[in-house]
């Protein structure tokens, strides 16, 4: 794939990605190129398809029409002669491995301890032999301050803990972008901060690609390089947080930004 | 009560006839469930056709009394075949299996139905295959809800080996109705007692059944409780109340 050398290789590049829902369009020829290590911060109204961003970076949904590429490596198309042809499931599983996800719901498999959540992966995809997917996934729960909870079955951990896990979980796998999607919207008040704080820590070794749809303003001030307004499937305006959190371009934002703080 | 007991050699064919109600059953079950299992993650395959193909199988499984299906695969097949009768065996659990896979298979697909969607999402989201989300993820929470009606299942298909009884194979009906056939020289007993005696059998062979699939709902509980460590956990670290 040809790129000036001034320029890296975005970790994602998405090219006119449309998407609806029946006659529900949620992403309208969205066009959103994120660098590598860049911490990225989606806000929106709910609607506004700001999930559905990381969904199909996820092939959890497939777009309608568009190209997104992973590192370079267009996820959905594959080479054909000098064009582009609908991927094969062998070669999105391979760009796919580059992307991580961390859900608002967790998910979390019941029937297994902590650290069989975390291990899973890497033994059952990356073949790494057990007792050194259990090391990884052990050295993963103390990262996220869990290592204690490795025996532990999901339905025995609050909700903070879970998330946690569940991270641990997406980081197994070692991918270059991570995916957050809401992860503490589902959370009681006072366990926010703890997996916010396991965020913190993935942001400042800064390998990590990080795109969250959140709407911990505060949190995204904090962390995040570039906050992106998402609206009616499209980007309204984006900037740096200090900017857009404080003098928004539009009314839209700063309505929604209102409506958010006041909550 | 001691009228009730019946005669060593009595109670001899009547145990022979269990064998062959065991063996059927047991060729059905296995049968049975690889058919369940097949054509209930078939039913929900993304591809039509294949799909399709589940959906005639479940219809015509289940369709089809398997009085008939029995007759025409005894009857019909060892003549077309050119087989022995001793396969009569094999085909009596075959046509059973083949009844018992219908009904396998829509409780198969309810239950993979029933694992919240998340759960398919996260295994995308760790890039496992379908078939190690299906054997790791999936399968493992289905059988909770799988567990209890195919046991259930399992039940109507013994009583439903006492069929091959009527193509002539010597099961423990058959072995009951022989006993009650009254035989020169010999002393009959009340057909009400045999009865009683092979009622008895019945049900403490489904309540064996039931037993076996209470254990295995029961470990399939466990693995959504605390577990032994996979390793013993180094010195110094605390497990925080874990353990057993």
């Amino acid at each position: 794939m040809p790129t000036t050398a001034s320029e890296p290789i975005p970790a994602v590049r998405m090219r006119k990605v449309s998407k609806a829902f029946g006659d529900n369009v949620v992403l309208n020829e969205l066009d959103l190129d994120v660098a590598p290590g860049e911490r990225v911060v989606i806000i929106g109204p709910s609607g506004s398809g700001k999930t559905t961003i990381l969904r199909v970076c996820m092939t959890l949904e497939r777009p309608d029409a568009g190209t997104i590429d992973i590192n370079g490596e267009s996820l959905y198309h594959e080479p054909d002669g000098d064009g582009l042809k609908p991927a094969r499931e062998k070669h999105i599983r391979q760009v796919r491995s580059r992307v991580g996800m961390v859900f608002q719901h967790f998910n979390l498999f019941p029937h297994m301890s902590a650290l069989e959540n975390v291990a899973l992966a890497p033994i059952k995809v990356h073949g790494m032999p057990k007792d050194e997917a259990y090391e990884l996934g052990r050295q993963l729960l103390d990262k996220v301050g869990l290592r204690a909870h490795a025996n532990h079955a999901p339905g025995q951990l609050s909700g903070g803990q879970k998330q946690r896990v569940a991270i641990a979980r997406s980081l197994a796998t070692d991918p270059d972008v991570m995916l957050f999607d809401e992860v503490t919207s589902a959370l009681d008040p006072e366990l926010v901060g703890e997996v916010l704080g396991v965020l913190r820590d993935i942001a400042e070794e800064g390998t990590t690609t990080m795109m969250l749809v959140t709407h911990e303003m505060g949190f995204a001030k904090e962390v995040a390089d570039r906050v992106v307004m998402f609206d009616h499937g499209r980007i309204l305006e984006e900037g740096p947080p200090d900017q857009l959190l404080h003098e928004p371009a539009h009314d839209r934002t700063r309505s929604f930004l209102r409506a958010v703080l006041a909550h | 009560m001691g009228e009730l007991i019946l005669s060593p050699l009595r109670y001899e064919r009547l145990l022979e006839g269990l064998s062959v109600t065991l063996q059927v059953l047991g060729l059905a079950f296995a049968l049975g469930i690889v058919l369940s299992l097949v054509f209930g993650v078939a039913r929900l395959s993304e591809r039509r056709w294949v799909r399709g193909i589940a959906l005639v199988y479940v219809e015509f499984s289940r369709g089809i009394s398997s009085i008939i299906l029995l007759f025409f695969m005894a009857i019909a097949i060892p003549i077309l075949l050119g087989l022995e009768q001793r396969s009569l065996l094999v085909l009596g659990g075959v046509a059973l299996g083949l009844n018992m896979g219908g009904y396998g298979a829509e409780i198969i697909r309810g239950a993979i139905l029933s694992v919240p969607k998340g759960q398919t999402e996260a295994s995308i989201s760790l890039n496992l295959t379908d078939a190690q989300r299906l054997r790791y993820v999936i399968l493992p929470q289905a059988m909770r809800v799988i567990l209890p009606p195919m046991g259930n299942l399992t039940i109507e298909i013994l009583k439903g080996t006492a069929l091959v009884s009527l193509v002539g194979l010597a099961d423990l009906t058959l072995a009951l109705r022989k006993l009650d056939v009254p035989q020169p020289g010999v002393e009959r007993v009340p057909t009400m007692v045999l009865f009683a005696n092979v009622l008895v059998i019945y049900f403490v062979v489904a309540q064996v059944i039931n037993g076996l699939f209470r254990l295995a709902e029961r470990r399939t509980e466990r693995s959504y409780g605390t577990r032994a460590p996979i390793e013993p956990v180094p010195d110094g670290v605390e497990t925080a109340g874990a353990g057993g």
